[in-house]
């Protein structure tokens, strides 16, 4: 579990990038943070493995506080893949990048091994084990850089920007093995803009603004509400667009899902003909 | 146009083509042709190139590296000598069509990712290029920020009559710009026409290119019965032609 507690960040700059966070976020919880550019969804982000240390207000993690720890201590429980791959991946290849972390962490050599495997295998990347991620395009290089972090089977998982330059098919398997680690009692946090891949996901949706919690709560009740989603920067899914242009013919306009739309336009269109 | 297709499947390098930059810094075997705005690629050099061809990267870390925003925007036009009055000008159009005037005098490589991609789109506008090409240049950007950046550039493509090649996953934000839709899939063009029917195709559903959810819905609702009047690409289409069909019973 993960306590944020009254929570203010100011950068050394001055900025004062967090302005009063507080939020719970269960073991096995899916949450999509989302929100204009700037809000500090990242900053608030990087208190979760200590990356950053609070100002004011303190983050607990499993019970221990941020503060009071380093991020090698928090790194093999809470799991981090930044928004741009090229501040991560720094190996000649992509298996021995996504062998570093477990090395670190002093796992077995047979154990490296396997887990390697099976992360590359699982982001599809298997045939680029010898290539330098270098090489690679950027949606590549993105999952070589979940690989690396997926491997040490963290028990929270934070994911900066996770479908940046990723075609449908690679959204549809992360949306499926994020439903995995839940199953397993994971958490997995993810910051994004992309609001079609929260809408087939539909997790608890955290709304930033200014440093500041906006909303909070299903992403079927925030994405579908109007005013908030316009304070926070960000545009209703298409199918809500579609549903709230038909207002006037009594149809529901909390929808973010496509069979959901079909199954409401089959009942109405069935029931009357 | 919008140049879309599965991840790695050979969109950055095509557009690497267009400004020389393949093979002329990236090396590697090149066979066949490249034309832009009539000039033959190979035979030109990159320099000579810039002066039609923008390219926006996919990563702005990549493309920027003065001092100052607007020391970075007036790059370009410095190599192109234009006149200080006219460059000024530009720069400070760019600047401010990109909406980061305030920025003008911020290092680069200490702003936030969306802001970056601002910078880098700005840079490239300043050239006012015949040919644009932008690789996913919205990515870290809020949606809202996202739109007005699509929206700017479907002006300078209304007014200015600059051709713009946008490389993006996000269909269901981009579409509505675009009058020709390019899917490449494993090297090779595999569709190429109008986003109607390259969305609506089979192939398109084969190869997963994430299909406007208006486009998807309107192919849901076929399979069970339901015609729309033709195919939608936006919401507003969507909604109009759900319109028609729910009035009509």
């Amino acid at each position: 579990m993960i306590e944020v507690k009254d929570l203010c960040f100011t950068y050394p700059t001055g900025v004062e990038a967090l302005k009063g966070i507080t939020l719970t976020i269960d073991d096995g919880e899916f949450l999509a943070i989302m929100g204009q550019n700037g809000a500090g969804k990242t900053t608030l982000v990087k208190h979760f493995n200590g990356l950053l240390k609070p100002t004011k207000g303190e983050v607990v993690v499993d019970g221990v506080t941020t503060g009071e720890v380093s991020v090698a201590q928090l790194a093999r429980k809470v799991g981090f893949v930044f928004q741009n791959p090229d501040h991560q991946l720094f190996c000649e290849t992509v298996e021995e990048e996504v062998a570093f972390a477990l090395r670190n962490f002093g796992f077995e050599e047979n154990a490296i091994k396997k887990r390697v495997d099976w992360a590359l295998n699982l982001l599809d990347i298997t045939q680029y084990r010898q290539t330098s991620p270098f090489m690679l395009s950027g949606g590549e290089r993105k999952r070589v850089a979940l690989a690396s972090v997926l491997a040490w089977d963290p028990q929270v998982v934070i994911l900066d920007e996770p479908t940046i330059g990723q075609d449908h098919q690679q959204k549809e398997k992360l949306r499926q093995f994020i439903v995995q680690l839940n199953a397993q009692k994971k958490t997995v946090i993810v910051v994004t803009h992309d609001v079609e891949f929260v809408a087939e996901c539909n997790p608890r949706v955290v709304l930033m603004t200014e440093g500041k919690i906006l909303a909070e709560g299903p992403a079927e009740e925030i994405l579908t509400n109007q005013k908030l989603v316009a304070q926070a920067s960000i545009v209703p899914p298409q199918i809500t667009q579609i549903f709230l242009g038909l207002s006037d013919f009594g149809l529901p306009t909390n929808v973010i899902d496509v069979h959901e739309a079909r199954r409401i336009l089959l009942d109405i269109l069935e029931g009357a003909s | 146009m919008v140049l879309t297709g599965p991840s790695g499947c050979g969109k950055t390098t095509l557009c690497r083509c267009f400004n020389g930059l393949i093979p002329l810094f990236y090396g590697g075997k090149l066979e066949g042709e490249v034309v832009v705005a009539g000039c033959k690629v190979v035979e030109h050099s990159i320099y000579e190139l810039a002066r039609h061809v923008g390219l926006v990267f996919q990563n702005p870390e990549n493309q920027l590296f003065a001092l100052s925003v607007e020391k970075d925007v007036a790059f370009g036009l410095e190599n192109l000598a234009v006149p200080r009055d006219e460059m000024r000008k530009r720069v400070d159009w760019a600047l401010q069509i990109t909406g980061i005037e305030d920025l003008s005098e911020r290092p680069p490589h200490e702003l936030s990712g969306g802001q970056q991609q601002r910078v880098a789109i700005a840079c490239v506008l300043a050239m006012q290029p015949d040919v644009m090409i932008l690789d996913e240049p919205t990515s870290f950007l809020d949606p809202v920020g996202a739109q007005k950046i699509f929206e700017v550039i479907n002006e300078l493509n209304k007014e200015l009559g600059i051709t713009v090649i946008l490389v993006e996953h996000r269909l269901d934000l981009a579409s509505k710009y675009a009058n020709h839709v390019i899917v490449m899939d494993e090297g090779k063009v595999v569709l190429d026409g109008e986003p109607r029917g390259v969305f609506n195709s089979e192939k398109a559903r084969l190869i997963g290119v994430g299909v406007p959810k208006a486009t998807r819905l309107y192919q849901i609702l076929g399979e069970n019965g339901i015609r729309l009047g033709r195919v939608p690409v936006t919401s507003e289409e969507a909604a109009s032609l759900l319109r028609e069909v729910l009035k009509r019973d």
